[in-house]
């Protein structure tokens, strides 16, 4: 069993190494090896998710070097949800990606591999310094799959996106050596117990480390006010690498969920910055330009909801959050991909909302678009409403919750407005009036009118049926999946459990 | 020597956030070499500044250099060089798709799904 905890770093690592030397000119091998390994990693994040329900806390010593001289990696409950949630939307991408995407531009699977192993490293160490690493891993393939296909626009935004990343970094290494500096250790477990001991003179430069490492881990969730760098990476880059994306803004969460229960108690801080965050995304919904844009914004409010909900610092609000993180990510990740099938389809218009002549396939869009805007709107049936509505549970343990209550609602209220706007435009607002040779916007292309080789809509619609399916089970099967958070969220206020499992390594 | 240090780190992280705020990616690119420069400075003082000290404990009463910061600023030093290798090739690749360096994004029309085909 042990040695299954590294298999999804393992997997798609060597089959990425594989894409790149042996079949990098069979677009076919390929796709099966790009497939398969999803597959694959689906089977092992099933494995460890149904070893992880036990609530035992596994450790796997890197190089057998005991914790807190090696690298660990730890899988519990919040591990085993992210890595499946990670290999779910990876097979999904995958599925989308071989439709035409991962022909426009080369490498698009090998880097899809370095990316899911970046995620599964990230999900999975227990080492600070290692979760740097894994960062990097994650953001390296990220900018070349961000810029796949090419294009100035695409350029443009490939090269911002790197630079706010690359300063990302530097803060996070700043940070990093500050804590080490003051501590003497980065494994989480070891941080864990030594943080409390330190003494008063060193406070200082501790509290430091650990607000730097905050403001680190909220510029890669996208957290207000420095979520300027989103929208515009998500809209320009490829359909089902934003599609992708969308789970990496939850490692952002992710970090700060681990660090900020584990090493340094307490997320209160993050609640107004989280509030604003939701406010800025549903206004920007409301006030997009085009249906890229509209979904950017979507992944910056559902960032804001999580965070909303991890700030509660509760078990309770923090199990609503994860409920709801999963639902968000799919829902976003599907809305994307939506996004690519109006820009495929409607060629010469694109994704600008504005009216256009009929074009191929519009009612099948048109009906997954109602169903992913109804699921991040938070409307019922779907399981955006149970989460939304177990989060401002969640809130009420808060003073603050009269806030919180105000900003989720009245949000949610514009995000269906800015849905419905854009969902009438895309798809009601269609037909022969508007047949001209003419482009209504300046930059769209009509040259391409007609002549692009559309592909199937078949695979796309069995990525996105996925989708839906699962988000179906969210909401059917929500008893059970709460009750699983919430002993996630039991355990993670249970550091001393943790710590025990990492440190007794050995001893 | 903890001053020259203190002071080194100081200016090069100020340069460094100066050319990183220009609009040009060719200073934005040389801002963040110095950034990583200071970075690097400063992770390895992060082990306490010692000279002539060996990295190894051989006795435990001695005095010793902190050999994990000299891991982990090698590992830092690995990446950044990676990185600025990677920002130069896409900004060069930037400046022949678009015509000119600048770091900004096109204006509002420009942007909507001009280049995602």
């Amino acid at each position: 069993m042990s040695h299954w905890l590294i298999m999804p770093i393992l997997l798609p690592a060597v089959v990425a190494s594989l894409l790149v030397l042996a079949v990098r000119h069979d677009i076919v091998l390929a796709r099966v090896f790009s497939v398969g390994s999803t597959i694959g990693s689906l089977l092992v994040g099933l494995l460890l998710f149904a070893a992880a329900c036990d609530g035992k806390t596994r450790v796997y010593a890197l190089g057998n070097w005991h914790p807190p001289f090696g690298i660990v990696l730890v899988l519990d409950r919040l591990a085993a949800t992210m890595l499946l949630l990670t290999a779910i939307l990876g097979l999904i991408v995958a599925l989308f990606a071989i439709n035409g995407w991962d022909q426009r531009g080369r490498h698009f699977h090998p880097l899809m591999q370095f990316q899911l192993m970046g995620l599964n490293g990230a999900f999975l160490t227990g080492d600070l310094f290692n979760l740097f690493v894994f960062y990097e891993v994650l953001l390296i393939a990220s900018y070349g799959l961000m810029v796949h296909g090419g294009g100035a626009a695409r350029m443009r935004a490939g090269v911002q996106y790197v630079v706010i990343n690359l300063t990302g970094s530097c803060l996070f290494l700043v940070s990093i050596a500050l804590i080490y500096g003051v501590s003497g250790t980065l494994n989480l477990a070891d941080l864990s117990r030594k943080v409390p001991n330190v003494p008063a003179g060193s406070h200082a430069m501790l509290n430091v480390g650990a607000m730097m490492l905050l403001v680190v881990f909220a510029l890669k969730s996208a957290v207000f006010p420095i979520h300027l760098w989103l929208p515009g990476t998500y809209t320009n880059a490829p359909g089902p690498v934003a599609a992708l994306f969308s789970i990496m803004t939850k490692v952002g969460a992710y970090s700060m969920l681990r660090v900020f229960t584990l090493v340094f108690p307490g997320l209160e801080w993050i609640l107004p910055a989280a509030l604003a965050t939701l406010a800025v995304g549903s206004i920007g919904i409301l006030s997009a330009r085009s249906l890229g844009q509209q979904a950017s914004f979507a992944a910056v409010a559902s960032m804001g909801t999580i965070l909303i909900a991890f700030a509660g610092s509760s078990p309770t609000s923090q199990s609503a959050g994860l409920f709801y993180l999963p639902h968000s990510t799919l829902s976003v990740a599907g809305l994307f991909l939506i996004v690519d099938l109006v820009i495929n389809y409607r060629s010469g218009y694109g994704d600008a909302l504005v009216g256009s002549p009929k074009y191929l396939h519009q009612g099948m869009i048109a009906s997954m678009f109602l169903v992913f805007a109804i699921s991040i709107s938070g409307l019922p049936p779907l399981s955006g409403f149970i989460g939304k509505l177990l989060i401002m549970r969640g809130a009420q343990e808060l003073s603050t919750w009269g806030w919180i209550w105000f900003v989720m609602l009245v949000s949610s209220l514009i995000g269906l407005v800015g849905f419905s706007k854009s969902g009438s435009l895309l798809f009601w607002k269609c037909g022969s009036q508007f047949d001209s040779d003419e482009a209504p916007v300046p930059g769209l292309l009509p040259s391409t009118k007609g002549t692009l080789n559309l592909p199937s809509i078949v695979l796309p619609m069995v990525a996105l049926g996925i989708v839906l399916a699962l988000l179906v089970t969210l909401s059917a099967f929500a008893g059970p999946i709460t009750r699983y958070m919430d002993a996630t969220a039991a355990q993670l206020h249970d550091p001393e459990q943790y710590n025990a499992a990492v440190l007794g390594v050995g001893s | 020597m903890e001053f020259l240090i203190a002071t080194a780190v100081a200016f090069t992280t100020a340069a460094g956030i100066y050319l990183i705020l220009q609009n040009r990616t060719f200073s934005i690119v040389l801002g963040l070499t110095l950034l990583t420069y200071a970075v690097n400075f400063f992770i390895f003082a992060s082990g306490r500044l010692s000279l002539n000290h060996p990295n190894i404990i051989s006795d435990p009463n001695e005095r010793y250099a902190d050999p994990l910061p000299q891991a982990l600023v090698l590992t830092a030093i690995v990446i950044s060089f990676g990185m600025t290798a990677l920002i130069l090739v896409m900004s060069v690749r930037s400046y022949f798709e678009s015509g000119n360096d600048l770091a900004e994004l096109f204006g509002p029309e420009e942007t909507v799904s001009k280049d995602r085909k």
